[in-house]
Order: C-alpha cells, then sequence, then structure tokens
C-alpha cells in the first residue's frame, strides 16, 4: 500500500484503526468537555466524604439562608452558602453527586439488562418473539412514566433501592429498541451464515460475533439513559416522591428551596446548575461516542 | 456551424484531508450543435466532474477554473447564481446515471416534468401538462396522459430514465449532457435508450455530451471522442479514427479490452491493462499512466507531458511519435 | 385499509388491557392501598372496614377483572376524595391538558423546525453550532428547573407573564414553553440529520439541474422529503408530554390531567391514577397511529393498499 511509484503521483497512506480511533476521540471537543466534566463530578462523589467541608445533614439553625460567597454577606465558612436548615450547601452539593451517580448508573444497568436482553432475543429470533417484544416495547412506551413511578415510589416508600428498581423497571425501552433493530441488521449479514455455516450454536453466536458490533451503540444508548435516569430521580424527588430527606439529593434540594427562590435565587440556581451540568456532560459523551464511532453518521 | 460549448483549460480541485486533489486538469473540448462528443474513461478519470463543472453544480468543496467556459457565447465562468439556474434546465439539460433515485418520490411524475417547464416559461399549467405528454410520447411511453398521474416508484428503471429524459427537454433545450445514462439500466434497454437520445438529438438538432466508460456506447453514438485518464484528455478526435487508429497506449489498452465485431477473432485472449489508477494529489510530474504503460521511458518520468495536436481535430498526450504508435498496435494485434 | 386500521384497533385493546393490568398489579402490591387511604393515623380496625368498603379483600385478579368489566361500559369507578365517578373529573381537566400539550408542541416545531432546516443548510457553520448548543444545553435542564427559571424571570423579575393558573391565555405561555422546549432539541436534530441526508440525495441535484431556485429545492423538494419521519416524532413527543405535563403543570398550578394525577397519587385516590394512566397510554396509541395514517399520506411509497 505504501510503495511508492518513481515519481510523483503518490499513494495515500493508511493509518491503523486504533490509532484512527485514538486520533478522533482526542479530537472530538464534545465528548473531551463531557468525559473531563464527568471524571470532575465522579472524582467529587468519590471523594465527597473527604472534600466536603461540613456534614451535610449538620443543622445549624442560627446560620440559615447564608448567601453563597459571591453575595456581599457570603463568607468563606460556606462557599455556597447554607439551607434554609442552616446546612452548608457545598457539603449537600458534594454529597448529592453521589445520589445522583449512584441511581443514574444503577437504573441505567438495571434497564440495560432488561432492554438488551429482550431486544437481542427479538432481533435475532424474529417472527412471534419479535412480535411479543416489540408489543411489550409499544407498551412500555404508551405508559406515562413519570405517573407511574410517582405512584409506586409514593406507595412503598423513597428509599434508594426502591428508586432504582422503578426506574430500572420503566426505563428499558429505548435499549430493546436499539438493540433490536442493531440485532436485525447484523442477523441477515454473512458473517452470521458463515458461523452458522461452520455450525456455531446460537447462543455463541450471539455472544461471539453480535455482540462486539452492537457494543458502540449500547454504549451510546447507556450514556443516553444514565442521563434520563439521573433526570427522572430529580423530578421525583422534586415532586417530594422520590429520595426523602434529609437525604441531599439535587432534584430534593431545588424543592425544599423552591419557597425562597424569589429572594434567594441561588437556592434553586446551584442545585439546577449542577444537575445540569451532570446530564449535559453524559450527554456529551454519549454523542461523543456515537459521532467518534459511526462519523459517517455525521454531516 | 458555432461552437454550443467552448471549454478550453477546465481544472477541477478537491480540498481534503490529504491534500488538494487535482481532479479535472487542463481539459479542453467543444461541442457543437446536432454533434455528439464522447467523454470516455474508467471511474474516477474526472468525466462526471467535468459535466458538473459545466453546470456549476460541484460538490461544496470543490472549486473551478478555466481559460475558457463558454455556452452560446456567454461565458460561465462570470455568469452569476440566479443566470446559471435560469440556463439549467432550460438551455442545457442534464440526464444523470441513477434513475431509480433520481426523481422525488413525493410527487408526481407529471407534477416534477410540470414543475421543469413552469419554472423557466410563463406558461399555464395546462400548456405544461400537454408537452409533458408530448413528451412522454416522444420518450416512447405510452399510455402518457395516465401515467402524469404516476409516481416515480410505481415505473421501472428504463420508464424513469425516459421521464429524466422528457424531463430534460421539457424547455427545448439546445445542449444535453448525459452522465453514463445507460449504466444502471439492463442490457436489452441499453440500447433502447441509446437509440432513442440520438434519435431525438437529430430531430432537435442538440448537442450532446455523452460521459461513458463503456466503448461499445461510445461506437454506436458518438460523433468525436475525448478520452480522459486520471483527470486529462489523453486522446481526442473522431470516433471512427480512434477505433481504427488508437495512438494512445491507454487508448489502445481500452480498445484490446473489449470484442470489437469485425476485428477480433475467435478464441483471441482480450487484454487488460495491470495496475490502478493513481491518485492525483499533491505535486504531479510526468505522464500519469507511466505506471501502467508498456512503453515506459525515462522521459515519460521527467517531463510533464503536453497534448499534441497532430492534425484539426486529432490530439494525444504521449510523447511517443504517430508512427510508433501505430507499429505497437499493429506489433500487439498479430 | 379497512385490515390495516384493524391490526391497529385490536393491538390499540391488548395495550390497554396490558397497562391497566400492569398498572393495576402495581398500585396494589406497592403498598397497602386500603391503609395509604385510611390515613396515617387509622387503626388497624379502620384500615380494615375501608378494606373490606373497596372491595379491596378479594383476590387480586377478581378485583382486575371487575374494574375491567365496569371500565368497558365506561365506568371507571368513583374517584376516593371526591366521591364522583372518576371520568367526570377527568372530563373536565382534559381540555386544559390537551391545549397545554398542543401549545408546547408548536413551540417546539417552530422552533425546533426552522433551526433544523437552517443548520442543514450551512453545515459546519456558527450557525450550525449554535443550533446544536442550544440543543444540547436544552435537553440536559431539567424540565422544573427551566420552569422555575421561566418564572422567576419573566414571571418576578420582568413581570410579563402571569405565573400561576390556567385563566387566560397568557398562562400558558410559559408552561407551553418549558414542556415545549423539552422536545425541541430532538426535533431539530432529526430535521437537520434528514435535511442533510435529503440534500445529498440524487433527486435534490436533479431539481438543481432543472434550474429551480434554491427556495424551491429547499422547501418544496428537500423538507417534504425530510419531515416525513419528524411527523412521527411529534406524534410521540405529544404523547410524551400528555405523561409529561406532570410536572409542569404542579409548577404553575394549572388545573390539567397531570397535576390531577398528582394530587391524587398524595391522595392514594387509586381509582384516579388508574383511570389517568389508561387514558394517557390510549392517547399514545392513538397518536401514533394517526401518525402513521399521516406518514402514509406524505410519502406515497408507503401507502397501503
Amino acid at each position: 500500500m505504501s510503495e511508492q511509484a518513481a515519481g510523483h503521483i503518490q499513494e495515500v497512506e493508511f493509518p491503523s484503526p486504533g490509532e484512527i480511533l485514538r486520533r478522533r476521540t482526542l479530537a472530538h471537543k464534545g465528548f473531551m468537555i463531557g468525559a473531563g466534566v464527568l471524571c470532575f463530578l465522579l472524582l467529587v462523589a468519590l471523594l465527597a466524604p473527604a472534600l466536603a467541608p461540613h456534614d451535610p445533614y449538620r443543622q445549624d439553625l442560627g446560620n440559615r439562608l447564608v448567601d453563597p460567597i459571591w453575595h456581599e454577606k457570603g463568607t468563606w465558612a460556606h462557599p455556597l452558602g447554607t439551607d434554609n436548615l442552616g446546612r452548608d450547601y457545598l457539603s449537600r452539593l458534594m454529597y448529592g453527586a453521589r445520589i445522583s451517580l449512584l441511581i443514574g448508573v444503577s437504573a441505567m444497568i438495571l434497564s440495560g439488562l432488561i432492554g438488551v436482553s429482550l431486544g437481542i432475543v427479538a432481533g435475532y429470533f424474529g417472527g412471534r418473539v419479535d412480535m411479543v417484544v416489540s408489543f411489550l416495547i409499544t407498551t412500555r412506551l404508551s405508559m406515562p412514566v413519570v405517573l407511574v413511578a410517582l405512584a409506586v415510589v409514593a406507595l412503598i416508600g423513597g428509599s434508594l433501592n426502591v428508586i432504582i428498581l422503578v426506574l430500572g423497571l420503566l426505563i428499558w425501552d429505548r435499549f430493546a429498541v436499539v438493540m433490536r433493530s442493531s440485532t436485525q441488521q447484523i442477523r441477515s449479514s454473512d458473517y452470521i451464515s458463515a458461523a452458522k455455516a461452520i455450525g456455531c450454536s446460537t447462543p455463541r453466536i450471539l455472544f461471539t460475533e453480535l455482540m462486539p458490533n452492537v457494543l458502540n451503540n449500547l454504549i451510546v444508548v447507556a450514556t443516553l439513559e444514565i442521563a434520563h435516569a439521573v433526570l427522572l430521580e430529580a423530578a421525583l424527588s422534586f415532586l417530594g416522591m422520590g429520595v426523602q430527606p434529609p437525604l441531599p439529593s439535587w432534584g430534593l434540594m431545588v424543592s425544599e428551596g423552591k419557597e425562597f427562590m424569589l429572594f434567594s435565587p441561588w437556592i434553586i440556581m446551584i442545585p439546577g446548575f449542577v444537575l445540569s451540568l451532570l446530564v449535559l456532560s453524559v450527554n456529551l459523551m454519549g454523542d461523543g461516542i456515537r459521532d467518534i464511532t459511526a462519523p459517517e453518521g455525521r454531516s | 456551424m458555432s461552437a454550443l460549448l467552448e471549454v478550453r483549460g477546465l481544472h477541477v480541485e478537491i480540498l481534503l484531508a490529504g491534500g488538494l486533489l487535482k481532479a479535472v486538469r487542463d481539459v479542453t473540448f467543444t461541442v457543437d450543435r446536432g454533434q455528439t462528443l464522447a467523454l470516455v474513461g474508467e471511474s474516477g478519470c474526472g468525466k462526471s466532474l467535468t459535466a458538473l463543472a459545466v453546470m456549476d453544480l460541484l460538490p461544496p468543496r470543490a472549486q473551478r477554473r478555466a481559460e475558457r467556459l463558454r455556452f452560446e457565447g456567454l461565458d460561465l465562468r462570470k455568469a452569476r447564481t440566479r443566470r446559471m439556474a435560469d440556463l439549467r434546465g432550460n438551455k442545457i439539460a442534464m440526464i444523470f446515471q441513477e434513475p431509480m433515485t433520481s426523481l422525488n418520490p413525493c410527487y408526481t411524475i407529471g407534477n416534477q416534468l410540470q414543475e421543469a417547464m413552469l419554472r423557466h416559461r410563463k406558461v399555464s399549467r395546462k400548456e405544461a401538462q400537454d408537452r409533458a405528454v408530448f413528451l412522454l410520447e416522444k420518450v416512447g411511453i405510452t399510455a402518457a396522459a395516465s401515467r402524469l398521474r404516476q409516481y416515480p416508484h410505481q415505473l421501472s428503471g428504463g420508464l424513469r430514465q425516459r421521464v429524466m429524459i422528457a424531463m430534460g427537454l421539457m424547455c427545448g433545450p439546445a445542449m444535453i449532457i448525459a452522465d453514463e445514462p445507460t449504466t444502471a439500466l439492463d442490457v436489452t434497454i441499453q440500447a433502447q435508450i441509446l437509440s432513442l437520445l440520438a434519435s431525438l438529438q437529430k430531430e432537435f438538432q442538440m448537442g450532446l455530451l455523452l460521459i461513458t466508460h463503456d466503448l461499445g456506447i461510445v461506437a454506436r453514438v458518438a460523433d468525436r471522442v475525448n478520452v480522459m485518464y486520471c483527470g486529462e484528455v489523453v486522446e481526442s478526435g473522431e470516433a471512427l479514427q480512434i477505433f481504427d487508429n488508437p495512438l494512445h497506449p491507454y487508448t489502445q489498452g481500452l480498445l484490446r479490452c473489449i470484442p470489437i465485431p469485425g476485428k477480433t477473432k475467435p478464441g483471441e485472449h482480450l487484454g487488460s491493462i495491470p495496475g490502478v489508477v493513481p491518485t492525483p494529489i499533491g505535486d504531479l510530474k510526468g505522464c500519469a499512466f507511466r505506471n501502467r504503460c508498456a512503453f515506459l521511458s525515462n522521459a515519460c518520468t521527467a517531463e510533464n507531458v503536453v497534448l499534441r495536436e497532430i492534425s484539426n481535430d486529432r490530439a494525444y498526450r504521449c510523447l511517443l511519435s504517430p508512427e510508433t504508435c501505430a507499429q505497437n498496435l499493429r506489433g500487439r494485434s498479430t | 385499509m379497512l385490515a390495516y386500521t384493524l391490526k391497529r384497533f385490536s393491538l390499540a385493546v391488548l395495550v390497554a388491557l396490558t397497562v391497566s393490568f400492569v398498572t393495576f398489579m402495581l398500585l396494589r402490591f406497592s403498598g397497602d392501598p386500603a391503609a395509604a387511604l385510611a390515613g396515617v393515623n387509622a387503626t388497624p380496625r379502620q384500615i380494615e372496614f375501608v378494606r373490606v368498603k373497596y372491595g379491596m379483600d378479594r383476590p387480586v385478579l377478581i378485583q382486575y377483572a371487575a374494574w375491567a368489566r365496569r371500565a368497558l361500559e365506561g365506568d371507571f369507578g368513583e374517584s376516593n376524595y371526591f366521591n364522583q365517578p372518576v371520568q367526570a373529573i377527568i372530563g373536565g381537566r382534559l381540555s386544559v391538558t390537551m391545549t397545554l400539550g398542543g401549545c408546547a408542541l408548536a413551540f417546539a416545531v417552530l422552533l425546533g423546525i426552522p433551526m433544523g432546516v437552517l443548520a442543514a443548510v450551512r453545515p459546519n457553520t456558527w450557525v450550525d453550532r449554535v443550533a446544536l448548543t442550544i440543543s444540547v444545553i436544552g435537553q440536559a435542564m431539567p424540565s422544573f428547573f427551566f420552569g422555575l427559571i421561566l418564572i422567576i424571570v419573566f414571571g418576578v423579575m420582568l413581570r410579563w407573564l402571569p405565573i400561576s393558573g390556567s385563566d387566560s391565555w397568557r398562562h400558558f405561555v410559559l408552561p407551553s414553553i418549558a414542556l415545549g422546549y423539552y422536545a425541541t432539541p430532538a426535533i431539530m436534530r432529526l430535521t437537520r440529520s434528514g435535511m442533510l441526508e435529503v440534500l445529498a440525495s440524487d433527486y435534490i441535484r436533479t431539481a438543481k439541474a432543472k434550474g429551480l431556485r434554491s427556495g424551491s429545492v429547499l422547501f418544496k423538494h428537500a423538507l417534504r422529503n425530510a419531515i416525513i419521519p419528524v411527523v412521527s416524532l411529534l406524534a410521540v413527543q405529544f404523547g410524551f408530554m400528555l405523561g409529561g405535563s406532570l410536572v409542569i403543570e404542579t409548577i404553575f398550578a394549572i388545573n390539567g390531567v397531570g397535576f390531577l394525577g398528582y394530587e391524587s397519587i398524595s391522595r392514594a385516590d387509586l381509582p384516579m391514577v388508574q383511570a389517568i394512566v389508561l387514558l394517557v397510554s390510549m392517547f399514545y396509541v392513538v397518536l401514533t397511529f394517526l401518525a402513521d395514517l399521516f406518514n402514509a399520506f406524505l410519502d406515497p411509497r408507503i401507502r397501503v393498499g
């Protein structure tokens, strides 16, 4: 390929696939920003006990609604102020990261397990199986998720496990849809026929031929569903039927701060902002992965 | 006969990640009324881009420049977008290679045909419709009136291509550019479409610029031929002369690849040209064909080869003399 | 055509059965509905009384069958809170939610489609980047947060628009924006990618070769094709809006079905919740059916029969 003609009409050299992937990844600004912010938030979440200046649950009723540092009356003791019970906002924010990420990732994994199994099975076997799974997907899509999740969590009680379980059981649809169509595309392709021709069994085919090729679609959906789960938990907690006080869920913090927001808007702006930041970084990563692994999709 | 289309020194360059691709280099030709010029060459030799350059339909990254680019006396290089749009579909029509995808699936044939005329002429819908029916019949489509209400997906490839031809004729153009009009069609249909084009050209005295890789087509229809290789014209002349006496080694090689009735003996091996077309990117020096030429010499690498005119309308781009070329031809065919 | 409609209808029935069944089971098993109804301070005897009164002591499947049978006749039970038939109360609130959803969708379309077209016509320029940035940020903000920001900025600081209630058209402006903006990025991206794909297609090249003006090429030929998948998306998004209007209605105190659902959950008014879930899901099914019909209208290639 790289043999040069004796002269000056060149042959074009092609780099290796790994090299291409690395180059594209580093060049993709969206992905790098998203991954960077996400890593930062992850670190904060993991190291919260060490980083937080105060106990997020400790109330200090003498110091309620202290302004953050950028107001005149702010102090460095509480850089992001305190809430209506005197609890340090910065510390609550850091611990809140743990909750958001924990719920987001766990719900994604649970919904992923359900959705991927359903999707691959439907796409690979087709026929009746596909009909049933498609019906299940349609049914799930028609159900109002917020309403149902709200009702169930309200009745059972808002512990973290319940929330993860409920969300996981409700948001598997996109996994199923994407896996189903990816599997369908690949099922009819040549290397599956070749594998069958040499006598590979079905489970083996599913694992060794199918999975690697649907992997990049899967990763993209997984990141986007983390964002989805985070937003849902925030909404549930905001409505009072998700994470229960005194846990510092960011959605709950917005809800608790709502009555004071007209005089101290920062009290909802701060948790709302970090929520958006988390979701934004996850979305950027997911989009970035999609662009990097399938650039033909771009303009 | 005044020249309908005059092209001289046309260059098309595309900016790629790896460098500047000189896809069309110093191409010169003319097309007259009632005359068919064929641009022949393999895929990637720049013939389609040449046509797109004339029509100003190049892709966004491509740039054209030319010494001369005149249509009916109008300098196309300076024509503004509006003016070009007025010419397209009106004075110059273009037919493309893929009839299956060249029509909008959401509108009827009639709508798309009439639109071609309504855009350029102040006529009523009824008049446009009548013209559409007239032309559909001319291109050999039966039950034309009812066809107008049909959608593209309801027609076969051959029919769609006829519709494309009819659409090109809606405004009575002076010239048609046909880019591989039969490549995507069945062999049996190809002949029909070609005859159609030839007869329409005669009837309406249009100029026809035919782009193809198929020498068989060239033999049937073309008056003059320009053979292109790697963005350049390597040989040009009257069709009969080129077939009888090809000069450039590439042309000779091309003709050896196909069976020619009357010349090819039964059981004779058909030739092939070894190697691949190089990519004209970066600095270019020397003959583009040298990696695949059987008659390579040192001079071929050292200097750029210019187009040599040996008579009024015969030219070729090779360092070998015409006599040597003829000799090579004879030597190979025994 | 008839066969197709029948098929979709039976699908709808199946979905209705499944959704109502799943919801019923979820609600029954999520806790003790009798206890929830009787209240926090109820004694065991009171809870038992409630249980018998509402028939919650029967086997669950029997309870569901009874509910389903009555539902087929249009009787969705009585609200535990209002002591009136459920359907009467929902009916009153439905038009409000539909209006909100419609306005939100209109907002999303009026913003998303032109942005998508513009981004596709000028790909990789600043216009494109701005549109993509807006869409990316729009999808990251939780709707309740955006709603609150709108309230602060437009309702309180600028005092342009009212921030609660649903009396006049003005009351719908902020909620529609808050509800609709979440769909805007999806619409914009789909329009953009659809337009990019279509603009590269052969029939657009033909249109240009015919000398058609750029407006005609863009809107008559390109958008017409690119918009087809967007229609399905719009139907789906509208369905989501009806289901997700809950948060927005709660923030803006709009008396719609979503707010009713929220209140019913807090009051453990299960018949109401059951009915609302079923209603929303039926809307979704009908909407997707209509979208498919509209698709067939737009794209001659997929017409049935």
